[in-house]
């Protein structure tokens, strides 16, 4: 394997990783974007999408279900109930403080996600469960490099569902009023749109993302586990900053771009420190570009200045 | 609880009063490890050791997150680096074994050090910006500690570093039990009046930090930082400041942590300790000591409590339905929950907080929020 | 609720939970809310109790957090063991005991284990099985040791653990030093290696095993083409696989467990690295083989002890684990089950709970545990540890060869 082609595996690498940091980093930019809070439960929610999906899958294996057609039907699955739960999180938790301190309902998010790993802990016990291969991953082979098709389902899927984002806020009357909302919430209101629906849409929409991410992640590594949300969602918020919090384009292009820093961090760390550094810095280095970025842009890459609102 | 700060309030001009209020006080204080010894077990004083090792923290980020109102999600680096500096100088690692007193104050400082490291790139971030920013950094340190056990070896790696001197002053060691006037303290009661002290001393340090000159800037750039900067104070210096005495109570409490446990690893020093700790100071009240107080004390020893939960559970339903772990941390999560809930501005909010979320909620439209 | 009626609440809970199950012995001031329950003292049964005393043994793991599912294990396996000991009725001074565990939860976190050790001692357990990880136990057994208590930790492997001087100490685990040694050679010595990777996941035990590894592997006279890292959190290997696969190696060696090894052989596999994977005793599980699937075909892991089906009784005890707890063997149950048989065997041998008795029979001790034979040196490490390697045929862990560890 050439130098060349290790390069370019490192880049498929990154891209798939990338494309789902993006698609959590979607869920919690679009609720900063709206409501300026940071939803740590967010990252549950992925976990819980990953879950629902795998039980109801493993009950229709047993029944001689077809692989790809159990997917689809793991994901309906997963994608309702993720909606659900993103919409009753909104409600209990973080709807009664839309007015208090700002920290409130950073404190109820840490609630909200220690109770959901308790309850998937008690649901569906603690032990790392293994994921059945759904959709084929057939290598394919590109100069030296291996893709999988799996992996390329993956960041196609990514693909579609960003783009039809992208559609929905832009082009579409809902759009605009999340748009109008995450501007200024008062004036939107006055000018008749129902800004509890519009939250409420806002997270229904954000976790039918992570829904669908939680079921790509544990389709990729045939691993799911109560914990999984916790370091997925951090990264995703990273992610999420990194590309300017509150921009939807920014939260995609963040995702991407940690994926690429970590991959070839992990890869080349280790050879440029001349062996001083190892792959164990890779999130350090993830980290330090991301110091580096906001220190120039403090707002993120895409972010708009905001300027009186701290 | 309301009542008695009432009447604190009413009398806290009146000298005697005052005077007889510490005394009363400081012997509550004096006198509660014996007394939870007798009733609760020796674990209880263990507990309450913890519990003002995280009031010290607690406050020390309260500077920083309830003073100056900058969101610091990775507090929990300036603990480790407190607790790094005291085992590494006074263990078997190296060999040496400085003596207590001369690493506290070192591991305050080298603490403040990175307090200002910290806050130096970070000034002209905002809000949310802040807090990944400081969470990066609290990552990147305990990194750095998990893995600088090669090329060359300096703090062992995850395996930590054992063997850690306990404090000593003099010939009295703190962590031997041992009688004195016929009354026999065990390392638990003598590191409770340790970190006691060391406690009321933040907690006085906090107070008049609070109604000082600095304190003032702090809460004017808290509440607008581009007046504050208007008003003449240089925001730099200030901020830079609020970062390095948060940081200071951090190493210091880091250092007493180090010698109380007698060892020091990675694994104490997570991301999730450093939202355990900003849990405890918006609880409790942010900005406010009293709140910051309660808040520490509660969720320090809510955990524990809860662990009663299970043996209720077997003697009230006759068998165990829910793993008592999982019910504990269950209870635990909807306790934050509830509890904010109910007192969003925490349970026992500044004064001055308190009449801002008042007026907050009277006027304020929606969508918009208070600062942090 | 007011702040007062909660603290209020929140007082008498705390209150009523202490007094009711942390009654230490009677001869300590009354505690409030007095209900005392059969806990009696365990090290002097009061002649006059009309019940069969109790024994009460310590139990200090992660019951919650990421480690849980290896905490439960450990759990039900101390249980089983003193579950056994009750049916077949255990004499301790002329008088027939009943064995009970106190299972606390340390959340893997080193302060919480001191707070759970001091607990454990108050409440006069007459040994603790404990703590899981290394990080848990090195803090909490200077607590055993200073109030006389042995524990037995069934996994915690860093050497220091041992090395502290506590005559309190033991484990029933070979520590990484016996184990990294034995992976070491086999790698170079019977699978030939040429070229090896070491992967580990910067945990106290993915690192030492690694660590020592690497050691043997310098001493046999080749070096390591590349040390790579990775965290217990992770599932993506992508990276470090990629740059491992440009050092073309013949084998990898990882120090680490199964939920990370599980991903790493699948990733392996669709990076085309044909290499052998050699992974110590956090791999040699069955949850590996169901995470890997068909790819964790062909590779290694090494144990303590002999196979459990060669042991007397080891599928029997598989079997009545599974019967009774629903919990199938991953990894430490036999641990659990073996710490917690210790004890008893070490207590009918001094005919005494009380743990400055039977110690010396503690510390004395030969036994057959499912996990293999057991007896310990003079710091409380297993004495000639064996260790079986396996290899992944058809699906199931075979064995390839048991050393001796030392």
């Amino acid at each position: 394997m050439s130098k060349f082609d290790l390069f370019l595996q490192q880049i498929f690498n990154g891209l798939v990783l990338g494309s789902i940091y993006a698609l959590v980093a979607l869920g919690y930019t679009m609720v900063y974007g709206i409501l300026q809070l940071i939803n740590f439960a967010h990252g549950e929610v992925v976990m819980v999408g990953a879950l629902v999906s795998l039980w109801v899958s493993l009950k229709l294996i047993a029944s001689g279900v077809p692989g790809p057609l159990v997917f689809v039907l793991g994901l309906t699955a997963a994608v309702p109930a993720c909606m659900l739960l993103g919409f009753l999180i909104e409600r209990i938790a973080y709807r009664p403080l839309r007015r208090a301190p700002r920290l409130a309902p950073l404190i109820t998010a840490i609630g909200v996600s220690i109770v959901l790993q308790a309850l998937a802990m008690m649901l569906w016990g603690k032990q790392y469960k293994s994921v059945p291969q759904l959709i084929p991953a057939i290598p394919l082979h590109v100069g030296g490099a291996t893709i999988s098709t799996l992996q390329l389902f993956i960041i196609a899927v990514s693909c579609v569902l960003m783009a039809g984002l992208l559609v929905l806020i832009n082009k579409t009357p809902l759009g605009r009023a999340m748009r109008a909302t995450a501007q200024d919430p008062t004036v939107a209101g006055l000018m008749g749109v129902d800004i509890n629906r519009v939250i409420s849409i806002t997270f229904i929409i954000g976790s039918a993302l992570a829904a669908v991410a939680g079921v790509l992640v544990s389709q990729n590594y045939g691993i799911a586990h109560y914990y999984m949300g916790f370091l997925l969602g951090l990264k995703a918020f990273t992610a999420a900053v990194l590309g300017g919090i509150g921009n939807l384009t920014g939260a995609m292009l963040g995702g991407v771009l940690l994926g690429l820093i970590e991959s070839l961090g992990a890869g080349y760390i280790g050879d440029l420190s001349g062996g001083f550094f190892g792959s164990h810095y890779k999130d350090v280095f993830a980290f330090l570009v991301l110091i580096l970025v906001l220190v120039l842009r403090p707002s993120g890459l895409l972010g708009e200045r905001v300027g009186g609102r701290a | 609880m309301n009542t008695l700060i009432d009447w604190w309030h009413r009398n806290r001009r009146n000298t005697r009063v005052v005077w007889m209020t510490f005394i009363v006080v400081g012997v509550l204080l004096a006198l509660l490890p014996f007394a939870i010894d007798a009733a609760f077990g020796r674990t209880w004083v263990r507990i309450f050791d913890f519990v003002l090792l995280y009031v010290m923290l607690a406050l020390g980020l309260n500077i920083v997150v309830g003073y100056a109102g900058l969101l610091d999600l990775g507090y929990v680096a300036f603990y480790a680096v407190g607790a790094y500096v005291y085992a590494l100088l006074a263990s078997a690692h190296f060999d040496l074994h400085l003596p207590f007193w001369v690493l506290l104050p070192l591991g305050a400082v080298i603490a403040a050090g990175f307090g200002v490291l910290l806050g130096a790139p970070t000034l002209r971030l905002r809000g949310d910006y802040l807090a990944i920013v400081t969470l990066g950094f609290g990552e990147i340190i305990r990194i750095f500690l998990n893995n600088l056990d090669r090329p060359y070896n300096i703090t062992n790696g995850p395996q930590g570093i054992n063997l850690v001197d306990p404090a000593q002053l003099g010939a009295f060691s703190f962590s031997r039990t041992q009688s004195i006037g016929g009354i026999t303290f065990s390392g638990a009661h003598k590191y409770y009046y340790l970190f006691l002290a060391l406690t009321l001393l933040i907690i006085f340090v906090s107070i008049r930090l609070e109604r000082s000159r600095i304190g003032r800037a702090w809460v004017a750039i808290r509440e607008d930082e581009v007046a504050a900067e208007a008003m003449g104070i240089n925001t730099r210096n200030v901020k830079l400041l609020a970062f390095a005495m948060g940081a200071t109570f951090g190493g210091v409490s880091g250092g007493l942590f180090a010698s109380f446990q007698g060892f020091v690893s990675p694994e104490s020093f997570g991301l999730m300790d450093s939202i355990m700790i900003l849990c405890m100071v918006v609880l409790g009240g942010m900005g406010h000591v009293p709140g910051v107080i309660l808040g520490a004390l509660l969720l320090t020893i809510l955990p524990e409590m809860l662990r009663y939960v299970g043996p209720l559970q077997q003697q009230w339903v006759g068998r165990v339905l829910v793993e008592p772990a999982d019910l504990r941390m269950l209870l635990f999560g909807l306790a934050l929950i509830v509890v904010m809930l109910l007192r969003p501005a925490g349970l026992l909010p500044s004064t001055q907080r308190r009449r801002e979320f008042k007026s907050d909620n009277a006027n304020a439209p929606a969508g918009t929020s208070t600062t942090a | 609720m007011t702040l007062a009626r909660l603290s209020a609440v929140l007082a008498a809970l705390a209150l009523w939970g202490c007094g009711k199950t942390e009654s230490p012995a009677p001869e300590a001031s009354k505690p409030a809310g007095d209900t005392q329950q059969a806990a009696a003292p365990a090290s002097a049964p009061a002649p006059t109790e009309p019940a069969a005393p109790v024994v009460k043994i310590g139990l200090a793991v992660p019951l919650t957090g990421p480690q849980a599912h290896l905490g439960i294990e450990i759990r039900d396996g101390a249980q089983l063991a003193l579950d056994e000991a009750n049916e077949a009725g255990v004499m301790l001074g002329g008088q027939k005991v009943k064995f009970e565990l106190m299972a606390e939860d340390d959340e893997a976190n080193p302060s919480k284990a001191t707070i759970v050790a001091q607990k454990l001692v108050d409440a006069k357990v007459a040994g603790v099985v404990g703590h899981m990880n290394s990080g848990t136990s090195i803090p909490a057994s200077k607590i055993y040791s200073d109030n006389n208590l042995p524990n037995i930790s069934p996994s915690a492997t860093n050497p220091k653990l041992t090395e502290q001087g506590f005559k309190t100490t033991f484990r029933v685990m070979a520590n990484d030093n016996q184990q990294g040694k034995v992976l070491g050679e086999f790698a170079t010595g019977k699978l030939g290696m040429k070229n090896v990777v070491i992967i580990d996941d910067r945990t106290a035990y993915g690192k030492g095993l690694a660590d020592v590894v690497e050691r043997t592997v310098k001493a046999s006279g080749k070096t390591p083409a590349a040390r790579e890292f990775t965290d217990d959190k992770s599932t993506d290997f992508q990276a470090i696989l990629t740059s491992a696969k440009g050092k073309k190696p013949d084998v990898i060696i990882f120090g680490g467990m199964d939920p990370q090894a599980g991903p790493m052989a699948k990733q392996m596999k669709s990076l085309g690295l044909t290499a052998k994977l050699v992974a110590g005793d956090g791999v040699q599980t069955p949850n590996f083989i169901q995470l890997a699937g068909a790819d964790a075909e062909g590779h290694y892991a090494s144990s303590p002890g002999v196979p459990l089906d060669k042991m007397a009784g080891g599928s029997a005890f598989a079997d009545k684990l599974v019967a009774k707890y629903k919990t199938k063997i991953e990894l430490y149950a036999p641990y659990g089950y073996d710490a917690a048989s210790l004890f008893v065997e070490a207590m009918k041998k001094a005919d005494s709970a009380d743990p400055a008795k039977y110690i010396a029979a503690l510390a004395a001790i030969t036994h057959n545990g499912v996990t293999g034979p057991i007896a310990f040196d003079e710091k409380g490490d297993l004495k000639g540890g064996l260790i079986t390697i396996y290899q992944v045929k058809e699906g199931k862990w075979m064995p390839v060869e048991t050393v001796g560890g030392n």
